[in-house]
């Protein structure tokens, strides 16, 4: 059986899923940051799958190079705040952050 | 016949290390499992032709990402504290909306008529993609290139305001 399309859109769907299954369950924010890393991967999965099976051309592609820009950018805000947070309430338990007030 | 064993194992290796990331107690193992599942993807790539993605995906999620992400682990932590665990919450519920979504997206992309095509296949084989990705940014997607060196330069200030020392007077 050739390795098609739907190969590729199976394994974008389970890392997805494990993705969004961290996001739900992590009470430690770098655990939900790194569960938001695998959702945006699953997504540049499907992005270069049809880059590579559909009819258009790059463009695929370089959206995934923009959602890899995107990540990164907001890999950096998100650990900023993370550290910031930990510096005021000594915790980076998600459910234990839970005062607006600086 | 090895393409099909290689892809299958490369895919296993990327869903293994999703699936580590969910479900490991230890959240500097969970940082290692996506690791793999960044490589993972970063093969996968390779498979789609994508030789370009694939070396960003390396440089910048491997490279710099995950680097990052251990950093802040191991700052938020006194690395002389033995309990570096989380414990998650609701897994069941979590269990049963995440069953839930992937029945609904499985059925949906099984069963959609996908309009394939040509794709990059014959365009990567002679050149490979990066002369056709470099010519895309610096013609028709001009401006999210712009506008993405705009965004990255306002996280980068941002990252710096927020992680600072507070200084008072």
């Amino acid at each position: 059986m050739d390795i098609g399309l739907n190969h590729y859109l199976v394994v974008g769907l389970l890392v997805f899923l494990a993705g969004l299954f961290t996001v739900l369950t992590r009470r430690n924010a770098i655990g939900v940051l790194m569960g938001v890393e695998l959702v945006l991967n699953s997504a540049n999965i499907n992005y270069i799958a049809f880059s590579r099976f559909g009819s258009g051309g790059y463009e695929g592609q370089i959206f995934s190079i923009f959602v890899i820009m995107l990540a990164a950018a907001e890999a950096a805000i998100g650990l900023a705040i993370v550290l910031g947070i930990y510096r005021k309430f000594k915790t980076i338990d998600v459910e234990e952050v839970d005062s607006l007030r600086g | 016949m090895i393409y099909a064993a290689l892809f299958y194992g490369v895919a296993l290796f990327t869903v293994a290390g999703a699936f580590g990331v969910a479900f490991s107690e230890n959240v500097v193992y969970s940082a290692f499992a996506l690791m793999a599942t960044l490589l993972g993807a970063a093969g996968l790539y390779v498979f789609l032709l994508a030789d370009f993605v694939a070396a960003v995906q390396l440089l910048v999620y491997v490279g710099g990402i995950l680097v990052l992400t251990l950093f802040a682990i191991m700052l938020t932590h006194q690395i002389s504290e033995v309990e570096v665990s989380n414990r998650a919450v609701g897994r069941w519920p979590a269990l049963g909306l995440v069953g839930f979504v992937g029945v609904g997206m499985a059925t949906a992309l099984l069963r959609a008529p996908w309009k394939l095509g040509e794709g990059t296949a014959a365009r990567a084989a002679g050149e490979g993609t990066t002369y056709g990705i470099g010519d895309s940014f610096l013609g028709p997607y001009l401006l999210p290139f712009e506008l993405a060196s705009i965004v990255l330069l306002t996280a980068l200030v941002g990252a710096i305001v927020l992680s600072r020392k507070e200084l008072r007077d």
